[in-house]
């Protein structure tokens, strides 16, 4: 028998259609729960737009807004128990949040500070990926600890659409296969990498059912729809905890630029954004609440402030650290510093400037 | 002639490469529409089409492996690394497959690849776009590396790139892109691979350096001839194999000599530079050879970039311990 091209059915997983409006039973989250999962998504687009707006006035470096994508990146790190590990890549501030990051800890690494690196002990968030693809095997790595140790942490992978192109995340769920280790590989397709669309990316229908191939669970789920993707992780990282690893698509739409230093209107296609703004995430939700009756404009504003302060509180912190010192680079290449880069840390103490 | 930053002489060099050659193709991650993350292939899709300009996969071992069997094919590949931070995605089809090609097959198959790459510090990139990793390749028999300094440089090294018959590695500095303009010739001509440029004669020290640390080491001997010094710079622009016809005349020459780079400073290009003049010009030398180059250490994060790279005065500093040795 053939195996034709593109004839699994993938089903999306919704809960929620675009208007808010259920569709299909109601998930098992409580309504603290569902304030909760609004109420992060309405930090994470606080942060990002401020982010933007202070990269644009040059307080910060290059930044890659995750505007669209809240509800994948909240709906999947809500779903996390603290044990759990997640190795993200540029674009997940909005999932390290809730994990446990601080804010400060972001703007720190916008503003190129040595310690915008590290998260605080107890956050099991590596430090940002930027060599796309690397993070997908660093988790069946850590996976492969937790199983040997018997813990019951699963290791998360972030990655995008573009990135699933790369060899690292082909042999990351291949290894996760063979080795039945406790992984999740969370896709956030944006639709695009950079200016190359996701048709350009694969020639497979979807994502999710690149997980037949290496013989583990695939699903492809509404990455708008916080409500289908924290139930999805729910259910992935259940599965995963058994050692049965799962590759998640999430539909999604990065609505900003790449980063701050790319041009969207070069490649992106009329009326494209505007689809995808009227499938926005916050939107949906916000919609879904009132519904409910436990949302209001009133509540809307006095959230969206108090994001508003928070945010302003971590740039304070970030923006008053002291910038980090070229002397201090020295101290971490490695455990025992050799003569000579003892010799060049001197100099550059000593005079300002290296010799 | 037309004035020309360095990335509209690059664009200018492919698109007067790919006129003249149907077998030159340009491809690598945002290349085609979007006309490369700096606009280096600003549109050569639209001229050439789809099939002779591409954006692939994202995938830098599926770029470098593409190139290879096109280039058996006959065809000259010219693709393009986004950020050199990222050879080590590739590093196998270049180092482990593109250089040993001519050997493996008897000479019956050559390579004849031009891996274009942004490289290089002080434009303030996000971690592991801006490492000047040029040393790594360098010790790649079979591999030429060519690192140009100016507009008209990087025209004429690129199209003799392109048209070389072996693997050529094209580091573009990122600080260079737009930092100026200069005249720089319609149409095709080319600067000879293996060659330096004496950017500046002098008598009393050489200077021998690359790619950005060029500007920085002219703005040095401008301040050290106001001292009375003379001082002459070499451009060597192609980093390996070495131009030691140009090196070591004029180390005969002045007998006293520096060697400046952005890279750290642990084995790489300058120490080869430095082993090269000792064994073939030490009787020559007044003073020891001394390197002006970045810490040992990993490539800082923003904020320490500044005083970490060196610069003119890092160079005044060091020629002056040569010239009064
Ligand atoms: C190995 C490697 N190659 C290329 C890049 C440059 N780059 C950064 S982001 C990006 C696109 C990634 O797209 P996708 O995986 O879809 O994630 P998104 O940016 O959409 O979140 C590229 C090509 C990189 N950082 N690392
Ligand atoms: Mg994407």
């Amino acid at each position: 028998m053939w195996l034709e091209p593109n004839e699994t059915i993938v089903n999306k997983v919704q809960v929620l259609d675009e208007t808010g409006k259920l569709i299909g039973s109601h998930p098992d989250v409580n309504d603290d729960e569902l304030l909760a999962l609004y109420k992060w998504m309405v930090q994470a687009r606080t942060f990002d737009q401020r982010a933007l707006k202070l990269q644009r006035q040059g307080r910060i470096g290059t930044y890659a807004p995750m505007i669209g994508q809240e509800a994948a990146q909240v709906g999947s790190a809500f779903a996390l128990k603290k044990q759990d590990w997640i190795y993200p890549s540029y674009r997940e501030v909005g999932a390290c949040l809730v994990h446990g990051v601080s804010m400060e800890n972001f703007f720190l690494y916008t503003m190129g500070h040595i310690k915008g690196g590290t998260s605080a002990q107890g956050t099991n968030v590596f430090p940002v990926q930027i060599i796309i693809g690397a993070q997908c095997l660093h988790a069946v790595g850590s996976a492969w600890a937790s199983k040997y140790k018997d813990e019951s942490s699963v290791s998360v992978a972030y990655i995008g659409d573009g990135g699933t192109s790369q060899g690292d995340f082909h042999e990351a769920l291949n290894f996760a296969g063979v080795y039945k280790l406790p992984t999740v590989f969370f896709v956030q397709n944006n639709q695009w990498a950079i200016s190359v669309p996701r048709s350009k990316q694969t020639a497979s229908a979807t994502i999710a059912q690149k997980a037949a191939a290496y013989g583990i669970t695939g699903i492809q789920v509404d990455g708008n729809d916080v409500l289908a993707v924290y139930s999805t992780m729910k259910e992935a990282l259940r599965r995963a905890r058994e050692g049965k690893p799962v590759l998640v698509e999430a539909v999604t739409y990065r609505q900003g630029p790449h980063t701050t230093a790319d041009d969207p209107t070069k490649y992106r296609q009329n009326g494209e954004l505007e689809q995808w703004l009227a499938k926005d995430p916050l939107k949906r939700m916000k919609a879904f609440l009132i519904e409910r009756g436990i949302w209001n404009e009133e509540l809307e504003q006095v959230e969206f402030e108090t994001a508003n302060d928070k945010v302003t509180k971590a740039f304070e912190i970030a923006a008053s650290t002291p910038s980090s010192k070229t002397v201090e680079v020295f101290d971490f290449v490695y455990e025992q510093k050799p003569s000579q880069l003892a010799e060049q840390q001197n100099s550059i103490q000593v005079e300002g400037v290296v010799k | 002639m037309a004035q020309m930053t360095m990335i509209q002489a690059i664009t200018d060099a492919l698109r007067t490469e790919m006129g003249k050659d149907p077998n030159v193709l340009v491809f690598g991650e945002d290349v085609g529409v979007n006309g490369g993350v700096f606009r280096a292939t600003e549109g050569l899709q639209k001229e050439f089409g789809e099939d002779r300009v591409f954006d692939t996969p994202l995938a830098e071992s599926g770029i470098g492996g593409l190139a290879v069997g096109l280039a058996l094919q006959g065809f000259r590949p010219v693709p393009e690394i986004q950020f050199f931070g990222f050879v080590f995605e590739v590093f196998d089809s270049i180092a482990g497959q593109l250089a040993r090609m001519r050997y493996r097959s008897g000479g019956r198959y050559t390579s004849p690849v031009t891996i274009r790459s942004p490289f290089g510090g002080g434009v303030h990139t996000p971690d592991m776009h801006a490492d000047s990793l040029e040393g790594l390749m360098a010790q790649t028999p079979g591999v030429k590396v060519v690192i140009p300094s100016t507009p008209y440089d990087a025209k004429g090294l690129l199209i003799s790139s392109i048209r070389d018959n072996d693997t050529v590695v094209f580091l573009e500095h990122m600080k260079l892109y737009r930092s100026f303009r200069q005249e720089v010739p319609e149409g095709e001509y080319t600067i000879p691979l293996g060659k330096a440029d004496v950017k500046r004669e002098g008598t009393d020290l050489t200077i021998v350096t690359y790619g950005a640390m060029v500007h920085e080491s002219l703005k040095a001997a401008e301040e050290l001839e106001k001292e009375g010094y003379s001082v002459e710079v070499i451009d060597l622009r192609t980093v390996s194999p070495l131009d030691l016809e140009t090196i070591i005349p004029s180390v005969e020459k002045t007998g006293r000599a520096i060697v400046v780079q952005e890279a750290q400073k642990q084995a790489g290009v300058a120490a080869n530079v430095v082993a090269e003049i000792n064994d073939r010009a030490i009787l020559s030398l007044e003073a020891p050879v001394l390197r002006v180059a970045a810490p040992d250490t990993v490539f800082p994060f923003p904020q320490a970039e500044t005083v970490w790279l060196p610069n003119y005065k890092d160079v005044i500093e060091t020629a002056k311990k040569v010239l009064t040795y």
